[in-house]
């Protein structure tokens, strides 16, 4: 016997309630954006300038001496967290601090971060300081350019060749489907104010890729039903290759999402912001390769007549001139 | 028929071997690691019992090249530093006013009396007494231009004047500042990586990034100032001429003059010229001393035309003053008591014996050209490093059994093959990985993982489709075959999207996110030929020798 995720033959209607999963959609963006717009994002030292000290000490945390210690030296905003992880000793007591970049300064002062050290240290003197970062306001600025472009790039690069593979509508539809995974992924780390940095934009990216494979990978069967059921209803089309996606879709989701939940637990606390994007990202990626970009082809329709031209399509780059 | 002819079969396992055998020695890192440091010193021309004892522990018929680690997992600290490059150009300008003033001097009669106007640091601005003379002035300018190889083949020269009624402006022409600036950063490099070296730390990386950024990555350094302090010192070294001494900071110097603050006493200011006698470019070579008295000293040796400059100026000023001037502070002011000849001498200041022993190995390594600001600098420690580590490990092998469990549950015989290729595909990342020298750090280890949860995607869709094609009863030959050849499409495009982000990721990504793009990358190549190529033809040879009448997926 084997495990199924889903039925064989399952003949679901994705489109009954198709003005439910947009609306749920439309608002969870709405509400993505209005918290990005008034809470915005808690940008890590990457792309606000800033150093960021890792402490580790065997005394436990007290996050408000540490904070008395170092608004002694008046740098502006500091935040402290202390970090807990499964993996940690019992007396392993982990902390970040963050400075903001000093007004005025070009370049990272290393006199600023040997007096935070120098301060923390008179709390508890075997205090130790496993990563201390610091980047300079110039170069985080660039950072979140490069970011952006990185972003809107390959964005583009997606539509242009989803566009060039099969027809625009399917482009559109692809492309409102990741705008919509980076739209929540965003809101949900403005919502929970986790950090934003630059391995976050990884994780997008990679959202936009997983997004993009999984929307892929229902409109190559939308494409090939298309010719092999000339007489149906697009929107019986688009149910049944979704229909018959659906094992693959939830199975390559399931797999992905086993390898990362893994990588969560167990993965360390450094890259569990990066972690958890990505798997908010799989999941709404999932979602929006089932309900988001088939709806939308559904209300763009698809233009039936280019199976004729090209029987053999399906196996070879045969529709790359379309 | 579902076949792979014989030498499609033997290449494709071929690759496989050969990608693995590249893979091996990470299984074996600190091994390996021991014998290529072995290796490396023994190709300087050294050896003994150890180093050939440590050598021999890695086959050498065996691949030996590593995936590198990054610092994130190593523990070390990295800089980004960006090269004042201004600096070299106000200083050339500098250095050209007494050419163009002897120059115009030997035409006093058609230019009159020449003088420097205050100016920006980016031209130089010089005034003639005789407005009449003033395109004779020009000519003679011009003729001291120098051409200068631009890329676009146009002659070019290095300066460019401009003249407006009684003075001459000149400034750098941009063919020169290019030239200049790539000139300048070329020679920073070098100048980082001997001061690096000279500390002895293990493969440093110094790496030139944009117009005027070097990134520099130094392992196992405990801090990133220690860095700092090896080269935030530009050790720009001149002796020149002492024209005063003043207590008020804010006293004007006189053209061709600088102020300059004692390093020694504090409130004290040397008026000094501004052209040097000799600088620390010519300096051949400088160590640890210790002065009459035992206190700790630089000595030094110019080279032989220095030595020559060094002598007349010491012959001709005996009785004067001369000041030792180091990154703008005059270390000591000694009166020259007699005519010095041989170009060697002492530098001596209130040095500890640690920083008499930095300044002579700063002077060694040569004076950085510009100087450098701190534009990013980033510590990790290794135990943070090892920490990340042994975590990867875990997370990716507890990932790994989930996932070839759930393969074989949901597959059975078939899950079991998608497992081999999977375990393939990891060692064929690593393979690829150490082939290519790429750096492996914290993101990039969570793009393999990603890559295991994926690499199975490929699989899947073939298995599925197999499935499809099961029901409407063509027998299991025809529908394993016509479940790959329609299952193809789909795994192209979609890898071929996911591919573009990784690519782009690559190149617009710096440090740990390219790194995660890389392992991205191949992991989506390896996954592709293994789910399309390994798990296949596992199922050819499988299904050549049972000849099952009925298959279940």
């Amino acid at each position: 016997m084997r495990l199924r995720l889903v039925r064989d033959n399952t003949s679901i209607d994705f489109f009954s309630r198709a003005r439910i999963w947009l609306g749920i959609s439309l608002v969870a963006m709405v509400l993505a954006l209005t918290s990005f717009l008034i809470q915005g994002l808690n940008f890590g030292i990457d792309f606000q300038g800033g150093t960021s000290i890792r402490t580790q000490s065997e005394v436990p945390v007290d996050i408000a001496a540490y904070r008395v210690a170092l608004e002694a030296l008046e740098l502006g905003d500091i935040s402290i967290a202390e970090i807990f992880d499964p993996s940690f000793d019992a007396n392993q007591n982990v902390a970040m601090v963050r400075i903001q970049a000093q007004e005025g300064d070009e370049r990272i002062a290393t006199e600023t971060i040997e007096a935070v050290q120098a301060a923390l240290r008179a709390i508890d003197p075997n205090m130790s300081f496993p990563s201390v970062e610091s980047v300079g306001p110039k170069v985080s600025g660039e950072l979140i350019q490069t970011a952006v472009i990185a972003v809107a790039l390959a964005v583009f690069a997606i539509l242009l060749y989803i566009w060039l593979r099969f027809e625009w509508q399917f482009a559109v539809g692809a492309v409102l489907a990741l705008s919509h995974d980076v739209i929540l992924t965003i809101g949900i780390f403005s919502e929970l104010q986790i950090k934003f940095d630059l391995a976050i934009i990884a994780a997008l990216l990679t959202i936009v890729g997983y997004s993009i494979n999984d929307t892929v990978i229902v409109f190559d069967r939308v494409r090939e039903n298309l010719r092999k059921y000339k007489k149906k209803d697009l929107k019986d089309v688009l149910n049944i290759s979704i229909n018959e996606t659906l094992s693959r879709t939830l199975m390559t989701s399931v797999t992905t999402l086993l390898a990362l939940i893994a990588l969560f637990v167990l993965g360390g606390d450094v890259i569990r912001g990066f972690v958890f994007a990505m798997i908010w990202g799989v999941v709404i990626g999932t979602y929006s390769s089932i309900f988001v970009a088939s709806t939308v082809l559904l209300v763009l329709g698809v233009k039936r007549d280019w199976s004729k031209k090209d029987p053999s399509a399906g196996t070879k780059y045969g529709h790359i001139d379309t | 028929m579902l076949n792979i002819s014989f030498p499609k079969l033997l290449l494709i396992w071929i690759a496989v071997v050969v990608g693995l055998t590249f893979a091996m020695p990470n299984a074996f890192y600190g091994r390996v690691e021991t014998r290529n440091d072995a290796m490396a010193i023994i190709e300087t021309g050294q050896t003994n019992a150890r180093l050939a004892a440590d050598a021999a522990q890695w086959p050498g018929f065996l691949p030996s090249s590593l995936v590198n680690l990054g610092l994130d997992l190593r523990g070390g600290a990295q800089l980004l530093v960006e090269v004042q490059v201004e600096d070299v150009q106000a200083s050339f300008l500098e250095g050209f006013w007494p050419t163009i003033r002897d120059a115009l001097a030997a035409e006093r009669d058609a230019v009159g009396f020449v003088t420097r106007e205050d100016s920006q640091p980016t031209e130089l601005r010089v005034r003639i007494s005789q407005a009449d003379g003033a395109t004779r002035a020009f000519e003679i300018a011009r003729g001291l231009a120098t051409p200068v190889a631009s890329f676009t083949g146009a002659v070019a020269t290095n300066i460019e004047v401009r003249i407006d009624g009684p003075v001459l402006t000149i400034t750098l022409s941009e063919a020169e500042i290019a030239a200049m600036n790539e000139r300048t950063i070329m020679q920073t490099l070098e100048i980082i990586r001997r001061r690096i070296d000279e500390v002895g730390t293990r493969e440093p990386t110094i790496q030139r990034q944009g117009a005027q950024r070097i990134l520099v990555q130094v392992p196992g350094v405990g801090s990133a100032n220690e860095i700092i302090e090896l080269l935030g010192t530009t050790a720009q070294l001149t002796f020149n001429p002492v024209e005063g001494t003043t207590s008020n900071p804010d006293a004007s110097a006189g053209t061709g003059n600088v102020l300059v603050p004692s390093q020694e006493a504090p409130g004290l200011f040397y008026i000094l010229e501004r052209r040097p006698v000799v600088t620390g470019e010519d300096l051949e070579n400088a160590q640890l001393d210790f002065d009459q008295n035992g206190r700790p000293a630089v000595a030094f040796r110019f080279n032989t035309s220095a030595a020559r400059q060094f002598g007349d100026y010491t012959l001709e000023n005996i009785g004067s003053p001369f000041a030792i001037v180091l990154d703008n502070e005059v270390i000591s002011a000694p009166t020259i008591q007699a005519h010095i000849p041989g170009g060697s001498g002492i530098i001596t200041g209130n040095f500890s014996v640690e920083e008499a022993t930095n300044l002579a190995v700063l002077l060694r390594a040569g004076a950085l050209p510009a100087e450098l600001t701190f534009l990013e600098e980033r510590t990790i420690g290794p135990e943070l490093g090892a920490d990340s580590i042994a975590a990867g490990q875990v997370a990716s092998v507890v990932a790994g059994a989930a996932i070839l469990v759930y393969m074989i549950l949901s597959y059975g015989l078939f899950g079991l093959f998608a497992n081999i290729a999977l375990v393939i595909n990891v060692g064929l990342v690593f393979g690829l990985l150490s082939i290519v020298g790429a750096t492996l750090t914290l993101p990039g280890i969570a793009g393999i993982v990603l890559t295991i949860g994926m690499a199975v995607d490929a699989n899947v869709i073939v298995f599925e489709r197999i499935r499809e094609e099961l029901k409407t009863a063509k027998g299991p030959a025809r529908a394993i075959e016509l479940g790959y050849e329609k299952a193809l499409s789909s795994i192209i495009d979609a890898n071929i999207t996911t591919f573009i982000t990784a690519v782009i990721l690559f190149t617009m990504g710096s440090g740990p996110v390219s790194g995660f793009a890389v392992t991205l990358g191949f992991g989506i190549i390896t996954s592709l030929f293994t789910a399309i190529f390994v798990t296949r033809s596992l199922i050819v040879i499988w299904f050549a020798r049972t000849r099952p009448k009925t298959i279940e997926i």
